[in-house]
């Protein structure tokens, strides 16, 4: 376990091939003051070019966590793992799927292969882990509304972190837990959420190293009335105060379907970057999250 | 019939994701011919659980760490208390209700409606028909059934609900996308345009005994078939189940002498061995039980 010195870190979720997000997110990140960049998994899928993700990585340093996707395609599976159970899910998933594969290098493959499936570190004693789904299984769904909060404090309790970052719903959303302990879901940069909006998500997270700065000032984030932040005050708890803050990314999301459409992936996928809606991929939703989509 | 493994394979808990309340018993108002348990409006062999029962084992599940809770019967509208209990579990984790659907009422749903807001988490309903057309569901589930049924689900819609149809398969595996096409255009045309569907496999116990035929003696799971096996797709390895009588296996051993494991908890975290001929079932589809929002999915 690594110690690190920094304060302000940016966690993305899965690129689903999106490299015109990533571009923005990293972009976006370094402007708001992001130390250290991380990526909980799942490269592949979805959208164009799986080879425009990995020089992006490498040029500026993410550490990556493997989601099952990128298990898959590093193993060379047979298919994506990412537990549909509708017929029609499972068409769309394999057309991309096959897609990624056979448009990754080998080189980027062995990349993805020998990903860890969870990274930890330590800032002022306050532990990170991060995973793809949960830290107990890589495409596990925690969804908000169907993950309850004494499942989250056990979580946290059983593999000893303050801090728990996953993706893999491609919701974002957290959760503040007992002793300033929290449980977020990074959101992702590959699709919009299903709420009618082209932007993206990804989170910065903010440890204030003092003491004295605990319960402080509003994060500079804040000041973007557009993100959603907040600040968990833990006066009885000795870990450092710890802010999420949730930042949407706007990127060139026409170019992105233009090149989608000239490697003919599915009209069904494009129209969900044009849109911002969700064509496929709904019955793993539960019903409160997808009460809130068009589909 | 008795198993005929020796060195049945027992399976531990390895985690209490789910925790199931039997909670109209065996009581129910209808009389299927498949129910694994043969629920009717007559066999009170399980009884009601009370809402005091309920809270109590809601509250020791906090510390398990249970993800979500899911109430069953028989048919859980049928206990008098149902609506505080649904409440009640709002306030701890997510709630997936089993019905039949025929006797739902509005102000219910409203209620209803009104609790899943407050809690943030989801009130899922599952509701019972047996296939996409009153000639499948009916000689099941009973005269009318299927109409009695659609109404209801009619009215969980109306009310904001998107419930998950549930169908126990009494066709050819083979014809599932066939049948689960047909039913999403017939929801569809009765006005639930975002059906979502879920397929069971029978279980060989209870009255689908009598219909068709129990379990034969080699229907059951042996050593060999666990190795190299992800036990995460065995329900027994994440849930258990409170009754009247106590905590058992999981819902579908509720008659099984064996099933109970104990009065809390505590006492029925015990491994349990894979003995039953519904085992082997359990074992060979996964998952069975859980909303698809939940599917544990074997690395």
């Amino acid at each position: 376990m690594g110690t690190l010195t920094a304060h302000v870190f940016a966690f993305f979720g899965g690129v689903y091939n999106n490299h015109l997000a990533l571009a923005a997110a990293i972009e976006d990140a370094r402007g708001r003051g992001a130390e250290r960049l991380f990526c909980l998994g799942d490269l592949g899928a979805f959208g164009p070019h799986p080879d425009k993700v990995f020089p992006l990585l490498r040029e500026h340093d993410v550490l990556c966590v493997q989601g099952n996707y990128d298990d898959s395609i590093g193993n060379e599976l047979a298919d994506c793992q990412c537990g549909y159970t509708d017929p029609r899910d499972n068409h769309f998933a394999q057309i991309s799927y096959d897609y990624t594969l056979a448009n990754t290098s080998p080189e980027n493959r062995a990349f993805l292969r020998e990903l860890p499936g969870e990274r930890r570190f330590e800032v002022d004693g306050l532990r990170f882990l991060l995973c793809h789904g949960s830290p107990r299984k890589t495409n596990e769904f925690l969804w908000q509304s169907t993950t309850s909060t004494a499942f989250l404090e056990k979580l946290a309790d059983d593999f000893e972190a303050d801090v728990i970052l996953g993706t893999h719903t491609g919701l974002h959303w957290d959760r503040e837990l007992s002793g300033g302990r929290r449980f977020a879901n990074v959101g992702v940069l590959g699709r919009p959420e299903n709420d009618g909006t082209t932007h993206v998500w990804y989170t910065l997270v903010r440890v204030e190293s003092s003491k004295a700065e605990q319960g402080g000032g509003p994060s500079p984030g804040q000041a973007d009335p557009s993100a959603s932040a907040t600040i968990l005050s833990t006066p009885d708890s000795p870990l450092p105060a710890l802010s999420v803050e949730f930042v949407p990314v706007v990127y060139d999301h026409e170019r992105l379907a233009d090149e989608m459409r000239r490697e003919e992936l599915p009209e069904e996928f494009v129209q969900t970057i044009l849109t911002g809606w969700w064509t496929t991929c709904l019955e793993v939703l539960p019903q409160r999250e997808r009460r809130v989509g068009r589909f | 019939m008795p198993a005929v493994v020796e060195d049945v394979p027992a399976v531990e808990l390895r985690s209490l994701d789910e925790l199931w309340f039997q909670v109209s018993g065996t009581l129910c108002n209808l009389e299927c011919t498949h129910c694994f348990i043969s629920c009717s409006p007559k066999n009170d062999s399980f009884g009601y659980l009370s809402l005091e029962t309920v809270e109590r084992m809601l509250a020791e599940s906090v510390e398990w760490g249970v993800r979500e809770y899911y109430f069953t019967g028989g048919e859980p509208f049928l206990n008098r208390e149902i609506m505080s209990i649904l409440e009640a579990a709002l306030a701890y984790g997510p709630a997936t209700v089993l019905t039949n659907a025929t006797v739902l009422k509005s102000e219910w749903l409203e209620r209803l409606r009104a609790a899943e807001e407050r809690s943030g988490y989801s009130l899922e309903f599952r509701v019972s028909i047996d296939g996409p057309n009153a000639e499948m569901n009916d000689p099941i589930r009973g005269e009318r059934t299927f109409e009695r049924a659609m109404k209801g689900v009619g009215l969980l819609v109306e009310h904001g609900f998107l419930p998950i149809i549930t169908m126990t398969r009494t066709w050819e595996e083979a014809e599932d996308f066939e049948i689960l096409g047909r039913f999403r255009n017939v929801l569809r045309e009765q006005g639930y345009t975002r059906p979502r569907l879920k397929v069971l496999p029978r279980l060989q116990i209870g009255a689908e005994a009598e219909r068709t035929e129990g379990y034969g003696e080699h229907d059951r799971v042996t050593p060999s078939m666990m190795e190299h096996f992800d036990e995460s797709q065995l329900i027994c390895s994440h849930s258990r189940l409170v009754s009247d009588r106590g905590v058992h296996v999981c819902p579908i051993l509720l008659e099984a002498e064996d099933g109970l494991l104990g009065d809390t908890l505590a006492e029925a975290g015990t491994p349990f061995p894979l003995a039953h001929g519904a085992c082997f079932t359990c074992y060979q589809y996964g998952a069975i039980c859980t909303n698809p929002t939940t599917k544990e999915w074997e690395r």
